[in-house]
């Protein structure tokens, strides 16, 4: 990796003014994705603003009817948190699924979500929960985050710092593993809530996406039966060497059957 | 009281010496090692497949700070390039074509990852820092990345004067009489089919610290080799032009090698010969992302066959052509594995009276392809034992009675196939039976319609496969074309009170020799296994040795040392008959007490060794003290393993993913030392056979870019891919070696992928499906069961 300043501020002010300060800081929280790109000298920031001594962004915790995560809940923290299996069981379940063992006691769900790779879990759920985005300046309705492969609403210096959940009646999620990388290859997050009934897609496309025609099918029949008629088109889909556009486009109707399984 | 003292020889499974320090992370590797004094090599590698060289600008790079030196290949004219060590003939009886292999480019590269200059500095950081400041002009020179391209007419040529991008066109068998046997057969089964490209990816990446005292001109090389004495001769005498008495090369402990750390590589001539230029240590590491684009691939060959049959299903003629894919150079041995290692094994198990096998080999622009354990019997056995399930498909019979009709009969050995081999020993209808019982072959329909009824389609293969290992005689390899003999040394030192230290010039990378050959000791002389230690990787050492690959440690290795402790018997039993005042025919010597026949009269092992170096009471006339001893062994034959493989798997037709749900392997490795180990050198041969048959792949774009060229794309078998493997051993003996082993290294990787690809195929039977190739990836397979589907969409 190429040299750079280390950061380790104690507050999400002066974390803010450092990366304002400077356009080519960089937060870092888990590093289970910064890191690698570090090493592999793919990124060349000046500085590396370490979160993880900020208070702030800790804790997960039930305000009414949301479900409040701290950007810096670990993945092994949100899968074995009692308020997260309670309250969304299949958000708890999905984040005892991301990669291994060292990433969930590594990586953070703000550092997924602010990530935003298409082939990420927690970024499904986000959207799939009607979840908003809390962060240092304003708060972000999921329909509006998540623009595109590894793009957000985040500006340039901008934290997040919580995520807030709608606690839903239902939900559930499936996907398939990337047979090499262990990414989602194509996975779908269902869930019925106060505001409707959403299917969002990860993995199959270049970001998630929510799947329309499921969505008006689960919401008038919440059964595997109501999605396993829907074909997703493989148009505008990701095609690579583990699979074509269209064997991911079969993989979304077979996960979005047992994302409803998953839900009961 | 009397102690027992638990079994520790010949067939004990006792726990492996050398993991104490592996398990606990305390091995010494390469990258382990720190010369006072050392500089970091980092090497320029091209990021094209095939480019001119039009400019090197190296100034910024110099300036950097750190910078001790640069280096191209304009430094290294003069010396050699790196050698081949198996000249191959063509058909008309022509050497190969054997084009220059530098060790940092000259004027051109040939494919991503070619070595084009170093920079060697204080810190690794640096001296990458630096690499990223030299300016070279390429001019794209278009690529040839298959060898379906390189063959192409007109295709550009990977080296100027190789017409055609061939770099042989060979083959075994007699054409006329294989013809012949063609006509009037009852059926012809025609065939078509690839071997998957392999990236090997030991667990240790290549590390290489060149070393240079300046005082006495002595060379160090420590490196992560499975033949430090191969390296040292051919670096030494063919690229760097050092003498062997001037070089030292140390191979300690390696994290595996799987074949790839048997050749010769660039980066260890470049860090020995940099460190003489600079007078420092210059050490070299590989990341992971190097050794994807510079660490020999595997395999990577397409075949077409044609097997004739009589009405009976009996085999009447094979013939064979293949393509095998060089890559870019030559690395050591890579002219001769899909030749004398692959074509010479097409008779398999079967009576097939003419073979014919007609190989190209071929130079594309990618990494080059050399032996990946099991090197051309895998391929071998995996067009085989496809093309018999197919056969048996085709003529309407039993896969396994397809099989029993035509296995060599044991009355039939030795065997003499008609492509030069002759099989000493085996008993493939035995290994075939406990396979059956043990995979409950007979209940597998109940199994099968179990799970229809839970919605997964269930197949089951088989694989009835030999190989060739123990490699090998040196006069048989020297005229098929071998620049090397393949004979070992062992070195046995019997220390004065009765400890030994063997010194062997095999390697173990993971195999458990540390282990096993101490087992040899305590068989033959009695000594506890603690107070045996196996000595291996440095020439310094070790007075010679050819290595460890082929499953050839303990055949040849062990057979070497069984050798010497001969000598050294017949010595001690001089001695034990001197002290005992007998003669020496009546002296017999068993595990540790050497007895006068049909007496009381006895001396141990340790009152023998005290005597050979404190020679008081001694015949120092006849006898000279001391009582070490080296044996030099050349095998007679190679050695046979056998055996029978079988894979039972479960298809969910939703996602397509392939389960494998059981996996059977009965195995004739000859006589077994330590049955922990050879159960534990199965289970990790065949996890990497599954790794073939359903995940590994190496996929080039059509430019030349190595697409999976990470974990992120390369998929290696993890533990919940691979299911429990039963392993069983069915002995029959070698009968041209001491010990009676045949080797079990690579039986696993060899046996098993046909086993798969033919469980999947069975699993697919509702499917007009007759072959599907390696990797069965879900996507292949969701293109077999929803063609249908799909095609009506549309
Ligand atoms: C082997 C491996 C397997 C993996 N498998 C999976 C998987 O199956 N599924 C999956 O979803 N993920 C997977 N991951 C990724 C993992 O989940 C990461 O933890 C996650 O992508 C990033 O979280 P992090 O805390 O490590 O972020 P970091 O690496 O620290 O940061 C990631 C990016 O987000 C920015 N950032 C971090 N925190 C904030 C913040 N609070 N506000 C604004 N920007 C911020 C950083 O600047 C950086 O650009 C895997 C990773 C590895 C190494």
């Amino acid at each position: 990796m190429y040299d750079f300043a280390y950061h380790k501020p104690t507050t999400v002010a002066d974390a803010v003014k450092i990366l304002s300060a400077d356009p080519e800081a960089r937060p870092i929280s888990g590093g289970q994705t910064l890191l690698p790109a570090l090493k592999h000298r793919l990124n060349k920031p000046t500085a590396v603003v370490d979160l993880s001594g900020i208070a702030e962004l800790k804790g997960i915790r039930r305000e009414g009817d949301r479900l409040v995560i701290g950007a810096l809940a670990k993945h092994g923290e949100v899968a074995n948190s009692p308020e997260v299996k309670a309250a969304i069981p299949a958000l708890a379940q999905m984040a005892s699924t991301i990669g291994d063992t060292q990433v969930r006691n590594r990586g953070t769900i703000g550092g997924s979500v602010s990530n935003n790779d298409p082939a990420a879990d927690y970024p499904a759920a986000v959207l799939g929960l009607d979840a908003t985005v809390v962060t240092d300046k304003r708060r972000i309705a999921a329909d509006d985050f998540f623009q595109g492969m590894f793009t957000t609403a985040l500006e340039p210096g901008e934290l997040l710092v919580a995520i807030e959940f709608p606690i839903p009646e239902k939900a559930g999620y499936a996907k398939m593993r990337n047979p090499a990388s262990r990414y989602v290859m194509a996975g779908v997050f269902v869930a019925r809530t106060k505001s409707g009934t959403r299917v969002v897609v990860n993995g199959a496309g270049p970001g998630v996406f929510r799947q329309a025609e499921m969505e008006t099918a689960l919401a008038a029949n919440w059964s595997a039966d109501a999605v396993a008629g829907v074909k997703q088109s493989p148009d505008g889909l990701n095609g690579d060497i583990h699979g074509s556009a269209e064997y991911r486009a079969h993989l979304v109707t077979v996960m979005a059957k047992r994302a409803v399984a998953n839900a009961g | 009281m009397t102690v027992v003292t638990p079994f520790e020889g010949i067939g004990a499974s006792v726990k492996r010496k050398e993991d104490l320090r592996f398990l606990s992370g305390r091995g010494r590797y390469t990258d382990d090692i720190n010369r006072p004094g050392q500089a970091y090599a980092h090497i320029l590698r091209s990021p094209h497949a095939h480019a001119a060289i039009r400019g090197i600008d190296l100034a910024a790079a110099r300036a950097m700070p750190g910078v001790v030196a640069v280096f191209t290949g304009a430094d290294m004219v003069g010396l050699g390039g790196l050698p081949c060590g198996w000249q191959i003939h063509n058909k008309d009886g022509s050497p190969m074509a054997e084009p220059p292999h530098p060790v940092l480019a000259q004027g051109k590269v040939r494919f991503v990852g070619d070595a084009v200059a170093v920079v060697i500095a204080s810190t690794r950081a640096a001296a990458r820092d630096a690499a990223e400041a030299i300016e070279v002009e390429y001019e794209v020179l278009p690529a040839v990345a298959t060898m379906e391209a390189a063959l192409a007419p007109g295709a550009p040529a990977v080296h100027d004067g190789v017409a055609g991008n061939l770099c042989y066109d060979w083959h075994i068998g007699d054409p006329a009489v294989n013809a012949a046997a063609f006509q009037g057969a009852h059926k012809v089964v025609e065939f078509e089919l690839v071997n998957n490209r392999l990236v090997p990816n030991a667990m240790e990446p290549r590390a290489a610290i060149g070393d240079f005292d300046p005082t006495t001109g002595d060379y160090t090389l420590y490196t992560t080799s499975q033949n430090p004495h191969v390296i040292r001769l051919l670096m030494g005498a063919f690229v760097l032009q050092l003498p062997e008495h001037k070089l030292r090369v140390v191979a300690p402990d390696v994290g595996g090698g799987f074949g790839s750390k048997i050749f010769h590589y660039a980066e260890e001539a470049i860090v020995t010969w940099a460190a003489g230029k600079i007078a420092r240590p210059v050490k070299w590491t590989a990341d992971r992302s190097e050794s994807f684009i510079t660490d020999a691939h595997g395999r990577d060959h397409v075949t077409k066959a044609r097997l004739a049959l009589d009405a009976e299903g009996r085999f009447l003629a094979l013939h064979v052509q293949t393509l095998a894919n060089m890559g870019a150079y030559l690395s050591t041995f890579s002219t001769s594995v899909p030749t004398y290692l692959y074509a010479t094994l097409l008779a398999g198990v079967y009576t097939t009276p003419t073979v014919y096998a007609e190989v190209k080999a071929v130079f594309t622009n990618t990494v080059p392809v050399d032996a990946y354990r099991g090197a051309g019997r895998p391929e071998a056995t995996f067009l085989l034992e496809r093309l018999v399930d197919v056969a048996a498909r085709e003529m309407g019979m039993d896969r396994i009675e397809i099989r029993r009709r035509n296995f060599i009969p044991n009355d039939a050995f030795p065997y003499q196939t008609p492509v030069a081999l002759q099989y000493d020993s085996g008993d493939y209808v035995a290994t075939l039976e406990e396979a059956l019982k043990v995979a409950d072959w007979a209940g597998f329909e109940q199994r099968r319609q179990a799970a229809k009824a839970a919605g997964k389609l269930r197949g089951i293969g088989i694989s009835t496969y030999l190989e060739a290992c123990g490699i090998a005689p040196s006069a048989v390899v020297g005229a098929l074309g071998a620049r090397a003999g393949l004979y070992e040394v062992g070195t046995i030192r019997v220390h004065p009170t009765g400890s030994v230290t063997v010194l062997t010039g095999t390697h173990s990378h993971g195999q458990g020799h540390e282990t096993t050959l101490a087992q040899l000791v305590t068989d033959r002389l009695g000594v506890p296994l603690a107070q045996v230690d196996i000595v291996h990787g440095d020439t310094a050492k070790i007075p010679f040795g050819m290595g460890t690959y082929g499953s050839r440690s303990l055949a040849v290795g062990g057979s070497a040392m069984v050798k010497a402790m001969d000598k050294i018997v017949a010595k001690a039993r001089r001695i034990a008959a001197h002290l005992m005042e007998a003669s020496v025919e009546d002296v017999e010597f068993d595990r540790g007490t050497f007895r006068v026949a049909g007496t009381d009269k006895t001396k141990s092992w340790g009152e023998i060794c005290l005597t050979a170096y404190v020679p008081h009471n001694y015949p120092i006339e006849e006898i000279e003290p001391g009582l070490d001893e080296t044996a030099f062994y050349d095998p007679k034959n190679f050695t046979y393993p056998g055996g029978c493989h079988i894979c039972e798997i479960e298809i969910d037709p939703d996602t397509c993913q392939v389960a494998v749900v059981n996996f059977t392997a009965v195995d004739d490795v000859g006589r077994v030392i330590n049955p922990m180990i050879v159960e534990g050198q199965v289970q990790g041969g065949v996890a990497q056979g599954i790794g073939q048959a359903l995940l590994e792949t190496a996929v080039y774009d059509e430019n030349g870019q190595l697409l999976s060229a990470s974990f992120m794309d390369y998929q290696m078998p993890r533990a919940n891919d691979l299911p429990p493997v039963s392993v069983a051993t069915h002995t029959t003996l070698c009968t041209h070696n001491p010990l009676g082993v045949k080797g079990c290294g690579e039986v696993g990787a060899i046996g098993s992928p046909p086993a798969v690809i033919n469980a999947v195929v069975d699993a697919l039977r509702d499917y007009d499906v007759r072959h599907i190739e390696m990797p069965a990836t879900p996507a292949k397979i969701w293109g077999i069961i929803h063609a249908g589907q799909r095609l009506a969409a549309e």
